[in-house]
């Protein structure tokens, strides 16, 4: 079959060929460590379920939800990414050479997410431990109730950046368009400046941690009360 | 000496603000706060109780009520699931959240399920081991807050349950109380102890149900097509919402009426946001019947489910199961006087007056006071609820149901609890009459239709 060939490098699936479903099925239960994936065609759940600790490589745009839940595997898209990029994320790596669309690592519990581009809305909304690092801007509402991880900017934000923020940290280089609820600027430890420092070497990129700026919960909404009552 | 007359009170009872009412605008000026509470709406609502079933005579054939087959079997997500739900009866208990319950509730709970042959459903905060052992069928619920949600306990689950709402609070995401977080239910849900987790009301990757189609497939990608995928909405507008759930490839629809309960909710939302039961169930079978869908998509209909008469009626008028959260607990033992612990009766009373509050009255889930062990994470409390005895009460209760179940439909000369019909049923209020499109009984009328 011309549409799934083994090499010596690995397996190349051609999305032109073949289903989504037999693609994911593949994955499900790889045979090789590299799997390189053809046509994409913004299809969406492309790589999602991932349990192994293989590469893919995908070569094009994809739609909704790529590498949505990804555990151990580490995939790289040359292109760009629809809506929920590795949505619910537990480990491994997931990276966007292009733009990412809304919601990208949503609820995202581990792992590293790194976009290259742009970040649309809601970028790391309800995060839960993952790490995500974007190259550009990321849009409005980004870390909307994010709980735990962390989520480095090197562009810009948009409006009510963390935005009932829990305990996830957020660190932005450029403007920051204007802060949510409970989220408030902090100054920068020495320990913040470790963190960037690494996730940007982990991303590849090369600013200066020096740079970026500390966001954080000021944890006024952490209790049910009456000065806070307006937010339940 | 003439006789005092005797002293006359004028005591003139207030309609509009009656003792219930004068109370409420009394605390609202003392705390400045809403009431947040447990369980359901407690107004008068129109209800299952308002039809009752015609039963056999001349016209039907009844069957021997003791002696002749009555099938309970129920199958659920047989549209695309490779592995549908198959229960002997279609009664399932509803997502309860670790975390609103105790862990030796939820065992309790899937122990129940396991010996009726029915499922049980995890609920906000995830999937405890505890639940998933004890639980031969077991739903896996994806919400908004996908606290504790991950592909691992997805793929150990039986069926898997999208809730875009519930009944209690369509519109409204779930609330936890810090006091009833202790360490373990902080680690599942990844947030510190002690603080007050507001559940999302949106789910956090996807709007509108154009999105829902895709996030059903990328769920069913995920699980290589194996699992039925439910939707729940909280009943506002069913006839739309199911329509939608259907288009966006749901295999069972779970509609939530107002009557549903919540571990903890804004009172407001409790009794002044969504719509009855009775009249949701109605929509929801009118939705799927339009689109020639009944028999292709199951619906579970909860909310207010307490009796066999309730399962049937609800059967009756169209649904395939129901599913029961409320009945579940005061089953368990919730607003009784006593707890049993280590083989004896212990009384509870105290503790409910503690909180202000008495048996039968209490709705006070979100304190995680519970006197009776059933909704806390207290230590001390959450023993005087011990997963044999719930378990044991929770089987007497659905059997009893079913037991009722089957008396109505063998009464209606049917074989099959599936095969009660809405001919069986009328209505004996003008409410319930145009709520469920039944006719009032002794007529052929139903509000807002021609007569036949």
């Amino acid at each position: 079959m011309e549409s799934l060939t083994e090499s010596l490098t690995g397996l190349t699936l051609d999305l032109a060929d073949l289903s989504l479903r037999e693609v994911n099925q593949t994955l499900h239960q790889p045979t090789q460590n590299h799997v390189q994936i053809l046509n994409p065609n913004g299809c969406h759940n492309l790589a999602v379920g991932l349990d192994a600790p293989i590469t893919v490589e995908i070569d094009g745009h994809v739609g909704y939800y790529a590498a949505g839940m990804n555990q151990q595997a580490s995939v790289t898209i040359r292109g760009n990414a629809g809506p929920g990029l590795a949505e619910n994320m537990m480990s491994g790596r997931v990276q966007v050479k292009g733009f990412a669309s809304v919601s990208a690592g949503a609820s995202a519990h581990g792992g590293l997410l790194v976009i290259d581009g742009d970040a649309s809305l809601r970028c790391g909304i309800s995060l839960k431990g993952a790490d995500i690092v974007v190259g550009g801007n990321v849009g409005s509402f980004s870390a909307f109730m994010a709980q735990a991880g962390r989520i480095v900017v090197c562009g810009d934000a948009g409006d009510a950046l963390g935005d009932s923020l829990y305990e996830a940290v957020i660190y932005v280089r450029g403007q920051i368009k204007s802060l949510g609820a409970d989220a408030q600027l902090e100054p920068m430890t020495a320990s913040d400046y470790a963190v960037v420092t690494e996730l940007l070497s982990k991303a590849e990129f090369d600013y200066s941690a020096q740079e970026f700026k500390r966001v954080a919960s000021a944890k006024q909404l952490y209790h049910w009360n009456i000065d806070a009552q307006q937010d339940y | 000496m003439q006789n005092a007359s005797p002293k006359l009170f004028s005591l003139e009872a207030s309609a509009g603000y009656d003792p219930t009412i004068i109370s409420y605008i009394q605390n609202a000026a003392q705390h400045g706060l809403y009431e947040i509470r447990g369980l359901g709406a407690k107004r008068r609502l129109p209800h299952f109780d308002d039809l009752v079933f015609l039963g056999a005579s001349l016209t039907r054939y009844p069957l021997e009520g003791y002696r002749e087959k009555c099938s309970t079997k129920t199958l659920l997500g047989t549209r695309y699931a490779s592995r549908p739900i198959e229960l002997e009866i279609p009664i399932t208990i509803a997502g309860m959240s670790f975390g609103s319950l105790s862990a030796n509730v939820k065992e309790a709970l899937g122990r129940a399920a396991t010996a009726l042959g029915t499922s049980t459903t995890t609920g906000d905060g995830g999937m405890t081991s505890e639940e998933r052992l004890s639980s031969k069928t077991l739903v896996y619920q994806c919400l908004p807050s996908r606290y504790g949600f991950n592909p691992n306990d997805l793929r150990k689950a039986d069926a898997i349950e999208i809730v875009i709402g519930q009944g209690a609070k369509p519109g409204g995401g779930g609330l936890l109380l810090g006091q009833k977080i202790n360490p373990r239910v902080a680690e599942m849900r990844t947030l510190p102890a002690g603080v007050d987790q507001r559940s999302a009301c949106r789910h956090p990757d996807w709007t509108g149900s154009d999105d829902l189609t895709i996030k059903i497939q990328e769920l069913r990608e995920l699980t290589d097509w194996e699992k039925p995928i439910y939707v729940k909405v909280g009943a506002s507008r069913p006839f739309n919402d199911v329509k939608l759930a259907v288009q966006a490839g749901a295999d069972v629809v779970v509609v939530d009426g107002m009557q549903g309960g919540t571990a903890a909710t804004q009172s407001v939302f409790i009794e002044h946001v969504g719509i009855p039961t009775l009249a949701a169930v109605r929509q929801a079978v009118n939705a799927l019947e339009e689109m020639n869908m009944k028999g292709q998509v199951q619906l579970i209909v909860s909310g207010g489910i307490r009796t066999g008469a309730d399962v049937a009626k609800a059967l009756a008028m169209g649904a395939d199961a129901v599913s029961i959260g409320q009945g579940v607990l005061f089953a368990l033992g919730c607003n009784s006087e006593t707890y049993l612990q280590d083989g004896e009766h212990h009384p509870a009373i105290e503790d409910y007056v503690k909180m202000g509050t008495a048996p039968t009255y209490c709705h006070h889930c979100h304190t995680g006071q519970c006197p009776v062990g059933i909704t806390t994470q207290d230590p001390i409390l959450e023993k005087r609820l011990e997963p044999e005895v719930g378990a044991a009460r929770l089987r007497n209760y659905f059997n009893t149901l079913t037991m009722e179940l089957t008396t109505i439909a063998r009464a209606c000369g049917k074989q099959n609890v599936h095969h009660l019909e809405r001919e069986d049923l009328v209505a004996l209020t003008l409410e319930a009459a145009a709520m469920a499109q039944l006719p009032l009984a002794g007529t052929d009328w139903i509000p807002g239709m021609p007569s036949r």
